[in-house]
């Protein structure tokens, strides 16, 4: 790390500047200036009352804010949905460059949450003890939210990784549930054959679902440390990675539907779309966007790189921050625990989220919640297993918010053109180094 | 046109009165004596026209007509078993605690306010541009135009940092402000002004006493009135439909528009937990071009007569 | 920034009496002053602000530097940027023509009084104006969708297939669909108006000469609605040239095939949006802001001699 000070300028940087100790990023004395402030300070807030305005688009939060006001009568939350991931980023980054209208609280997925911590434009919740709450999250999650030392986050809920398959056509077409990604690809080819119409999955090109995967191959293609970043898709994971995926790419095994569209939803529903590897929040979008699927869905573990392994990873999952910018630090840290790690997780977890929280999750009623949806599957099981086998080292770049948003420019190209899904993914790093280093990092070659 | 041009890019216009042509002696009458012959095959060819303009509407009245399984798994240009209108605008109405309705009043607070400050302000200027001689006028249409030029996307966060430090953000005004401006609408009633508004009439009004204020508004505007309704018409479009502005400055959900809300229940769709509401997304996009729709069948003898009435005046 | 001295420069000379006007003086001000003070604000100030803007460079680590030109050196070497303004000139080339001529069509017909019905096709026509984008491009998406949308519906039917609208090859063209349809009734309702207004007396004094209806319209009609069909135009390239909203939304259903510097404006949103590199990217709307600007003084000089 440089020796020298620098300064981090956030958004516009003519607005403000902020001068950091000698060693900038995730070194353990750059806090030094910040008191610790204690459980009985909390309570004090709690006492004397005020607003917090929350900027998250997670709907379960609106019973939790409810919920709260009504513990502390005193304390007013304004839940604000500023718009969804992408659209409330730009908004938090308008509004820390204009230094106006900065929320207390801000729900921010995990992949981008290095570079409000990166730019301190995130408060480091150490100072109120988050760190104490190590020991209560599952890894996947709790590594996401630190960087360094520091806590920039408390998270709210994962997204431990698992296979939702439709039975009923692998049933109809008697095919096996893979269990490894080379059965993967050997059912994908059954399937296609069987009924042309119906594929294993809908892939397009997501960036988070490579990300993810490459996450379980045990890739390491982002490394980070303070303002160095390097970035390598070719180690022994990434080519694993690539290995498969260009298979199903190349024999047209992937229906070319984006996900989220319409046609993915009908797609959900009729079988045509037979599997979904995702995250274990998605079962509240099955019961609410696939009604027709009721019933034929199930959920099995994610299928392995080595036969025999059960590793997983995480896909999404989003954690409350405080903005260094907003007011009411004590009281914004008090609902931000009382939503993630306190009271609030049970409602949310009753209203269909998922949880981060180990307590939660290896609860008896949680693991032996029954799902209507999947035929009555204790399906809780399966995620919970899979939020353990997260492998917790695993890094996203400082600026992942835009690599992500150039996925499509460059890896995409493997999915509609010749282009093999290798050169995609070097086109990407080249891509991404760029924009590293306009930005003033260090490459690491 | 907004500032927004963006959503609403100054794409299309022309003056609706834009010839100079031969001065027009004798006003024309409709179909004068010869009336054409109606043609069978004309009419069909422009019918593939109207086909072509009609058939995606087609697709958004039937699907607001089908729940959110129907919507899955029926045939887009054909109804399903179920016919859910009624059900879809209730739900609608009272989704999220009825928002749709606040999204309703923003939207008509913008476009009174704002369509209705644009045209005013473009009556004016256009007024002066037809009638008066005065310093830096010459500039003052190619600065508009050049303005208009630049990519409004880039201007956006300059824009939201002016507007923050004005403390504009979050509120009406930061949607209204921007809208009071409409290039075309200036451009349109400069031309029109200079058609009906005689200048010896001024001049007789300015003889009598009358003072230039006072001049317009009892001499000028009751000609300039079927313009006005046109400009209107257009500015209003253009604040009904305005998207990327409010996406920048709004945060607060109780000020968004139409088109923001809609959005906003489209995304949801696609985050963890969030409810699939496609059904109340097609519903209420109808409902939102609906009363625009009302507004030019209601109005269409005002904005036709608008548009051509600057002919008759002699 | 010549483009439109005054309605006269684009042919459409205010016609009324001979100018006579007030001598100069500054009353006009009084008038246009409230919307000049509201364009200064909503207008020149974020302009002024975003010229100042791209003299410099801030960097997520290292902070803000002044660059002088640097950002215009990088926007004139940008392979990304003038890939767009390609992109965008072609549109323009395209749809422009198929989107008035279209409209001058329809106008003409309608116009001709041969139509039966002729109110309903006006009113029609002119609807899909009224579509927010977002709407609009909300129900081509499923127009185009090649699997459960009416290409699909289509291929299923007819056991054909249709190439795909959303594909890289196909996107552009698809795009210019949905601005046709938007926007053709607009400019349809613009020519139709100029047209109503052509004196009736030019007409008979035609049909005394013999002159046939495709005479009439080549030699009264066209020339008499020439500014209207110059301002349109005008207007059209600004509108092509700031491309934004239907790539933008479409973007979602074809991620591979419209990249994030598709055209000029979106690159724009992308560097300033997704990037944080607000100072190039106003750079970027600068120098796209000054390349439309002579496409229209060009487009406005021709237009004005032909015929002229």
């Amino acid at each position: 790390m440089p020796k020298h000070s620098r300064r981090l300028l956030r958004g516009l940087g003519l607005l403000c500047a902020l001068a950091l100790g000698a060693t900038a990023c995730g070194s353990d004395d750059d806090n030094s200036d910040q008191k610790a402030v204690g459980a009985a300070d909390i309570q004090a807030a709690l006492k004397k009352g005020g607003s917090v305005t929350v900027w998250a688009w997670e709907p379960t939060l609106k019973q939790v804010a409810a919920d709260f006001e009504k513990k502390y009568p005193k304390v007013d939350i304004n839940l604000v949905n500023a718009g969804t991931n992408n659209d409330q980023y730009k908004a938090l980054q308008n509004a820390i460059s204009a230094k106006k209208g900065v929320p207390d609280v801000a729900q921010i997925e995990y992949y981008a949450l290095g570079q409000y911590a990166l730019t301190k434009d995130v408060t480091d919740l150490k100072a109120y003890g988050a760190d104490k709450l190590a020991g209560s999250y599952s890894p996947g999650p709790w590594n996401s939210v630190k960087s360094g030392d520091g806590v920039y986050g408390l998270p709210m809920d994962s997204g431990p990784m698992a296979l939702f398959y439709n039975k009923k056509v692998f049933d109809k077409h008697r095919i096996a549930v893979p269990t490894t990604w080379d059965e993967y690809v050997e059912a994908a080819r059954k399937l296609h054959k069987a009924d042309p119409k119906a594929y294993i999955t809908s892939d397009v090109g997501d960036a988070g679902l490579a990300t993810s995967l490459l996450w379980q191959a045990g890739s390491h293609p982002y490394k980070v440390d303070g303002t160095k970043v390097g970035i390598d898709f070719t180690d022994a994971g990434a080519k694993k990675y690539t290995d498969t995926w260009q298979q199903l790419i190349d024999e047209k095994l992937l229906m070319p539907v984006v996900g989220w569209s319409d046609d993915w939803y009908k797609g959900l529903g009729d079988g045509t779309i037979a599997t979904l590897p995702i995250g274990a929040w998605m079962p509240a979008n099955f019961v609410s966007g696939v009604k027709d699927g009721s019933g034929d869905w199930r959920v099995a573990p994610l299928p392995q790189w080595t036969k025999g392994a059960d590793t997983s990873s995480e896909n999404g999952g989003s954690s409350l921050a405080l903005p260094e910018l907003g007011k009411n630090k004590e009281l914004a840290y008090a609902f931000v625990e009382y939503a993630n790690s306190g009271e609030g997780v049970q409602t949310r977890i009753e209203n269909g989220a998922f949880p981060a929280t180990t307590k939660d999750l290896n609860s008896e009623a949680f693991q032996n919640t029954e799902f209507p949806y999947f035929g009555g599957q204790k399906a809780n099981k399966v995620f919970a297993e899979s939020a353990r086998n997260v492998p917790a080292d695993w890094k996203y770049l400082p600026y992942q918010v835009y690599a992500n948003s150039i996925f499509n420019d460059t890896v995409g190209k493997a999915y509609v053109s010749g282009t093999k899904l290798s050169q995609g993914l070097a086109d990407w790093q080249e891509a991404s180094l760029r924009y590293g280093s306009e930005q003033g990092f260090t490459i690491d070659k | 046109m907004t500032m927004s041009g963006t959503t609403d890019a100054p794409r299309p216009t022309a003056a609706p009165k834009p010839t100079a042509a031969p001065r027009l002696r004798a006003p024309r009458r409709p179909h004068g004596p010869g009336r054409p012959r109606r043609s069978i095959l004309l009419t069909v060819l422009t019918g593939v026209m109207l086909l072509y303009s009609l058939v995606p509407l087609l697709w958004l009245v039937i699907s607001a007509t089908k729940t959110q399984q129907g919507l899955a798994r029926s045939f887009g240009l054909w109804f399903d078993g179920d016919f859910a209108l009624w059900d879809n605008i209730t739900e609608t109405f009272t989704y999220q605690d009825g928002v749709f309705g606040r999204w309703l009043l923003n939207t008509l607070l913008y476009v009174v306010v704002g369509a209705g400050g644009a045209t005013l302000l473009a009556v004016l200027g256009g007024y002066a541009l037809a009638k008066f001689d005065f310093p830096g006028k010459r500039a003052v249409f190619a600065v508009v135009i050049g303005a208009v030029a630049v990519p409004t996307t880039a201007l956006a966060v300059p824009t939201f940092l002016m507007f923050s430090k004005l403390g504009l953000t979050d509120t009406p005004w930061a949607i209204i402000l921007p809208s009071l401006i409409s290039p075309f609408g200036l451009y349109l009633m400069w031309v029109f002004a200079a058609e009906a508004v005689p200048t010896e009439l001024m001049e007789a009004a300015r003889i009598d006493g009358a003072s230039e204020l006072r001049a317009f508004f009892q001499v000028a505007l009751p000609l300039l009135a079927p313009g006005t309704v046109t400009v209107l018409l257009f500015t209003t479009v253009a604040t009904w439909n305005n998207y990327f502005l409010p996406l920048i400055m709004l945060k607060d959900p109780d000020w968004y528009p139409l088109t923001l809300g809609l959005d906003a229940w489209n995304k949801q769709a696609a985050t963890a937990g969030g409810e699939a509401v496609f059904n109340l997304v097609v519903t209420g996009s109808l409902l939102t071009i609906a009363p625009l729709i009302a507004a030019f069948l209601l109005l269409q003898k005002y904005w036709q007569s608008g548009l051509a009435a600057g002919s008759v005046k002699e | 920034m010549t483009t439109l001295q005054s309605p006269a420069a684009t042919g459409a000379r205010p016609a009324g009496p001979p100018v006579r006007r007030t001598r100069r003086s500054w009353t006009g001000w009084g008038f246009i002053g409230p919307f000049a003070l509201v364009f200064a604000l909503v207008f020149l100030a974020p302009l002024a602000y975003s010229i100042y803007l791209s003299l410099f460079r801030t960097q997520l680590i290292g902070g803000t530097s002044f660059v002088g030109l640097d950002n215009y050196e990088q926007a004139l070497q940008d392979g990304r940027f003038w890939d767009g303004v390609l992109r965008v000139g072609l549109f323009l080339l395209v749809q422009v023509p198929i989107m008035l001529g279209l409209a001058l069509l329809v106008a003409l017909a309608i116009d001709s009084g041969r139509l039966f019905g002729k109110d309903f096709f006006r009113i029609s026509v002119f609807l899909p104006y009224a579509v927010p984008a977002v709407v609009a491009t909300l129900m081509w998406g499923f127009m185009y969708g090649p699997r459960f949308g009416l290409v699909g519906d289509i291929n299923d039917a007819f056991g054909v297939r249709l190439p795909d609208p959303l594909s890289s090859d196909l996107i552009l063209a698809s795009i210019g669909n949905i601005v046709t349809w938007e926007f053709v009734g607009y400019n349809m309702l613009i020519f139709y108006s100029a047209l109503r207004v052509v004196p009736h007396s030019l007409y008979e004094a035609a049909e005394i000469d013999g002159a046939g209806q495709w005479r009439v319209i080549t030699a009264i009609k066209l020339p008499a609605i020439r500014g209207a069909l110059v301002i349109a135009t005008i207007f059209s390239i600004i509108g092509s040239f700031q491309l934004f909203n239907e790539p933008a939304i479409l973007q979602k259903l074809a991620p591979n095939a419209i990249t994030t510097d598709y055209t000029p404006n979106y690159y724009t949103y992308s560097l300033s949006f997704s990037g944080q590199q607000h100072n190039y990217s106003a750079t970027v709307a600068i120098v796209m802001g000054v390349v439309t600007m002579i496409v229209a003084y060009v487009v406005q000089l021709r237009g004005m001699r032909k015929g002229a």
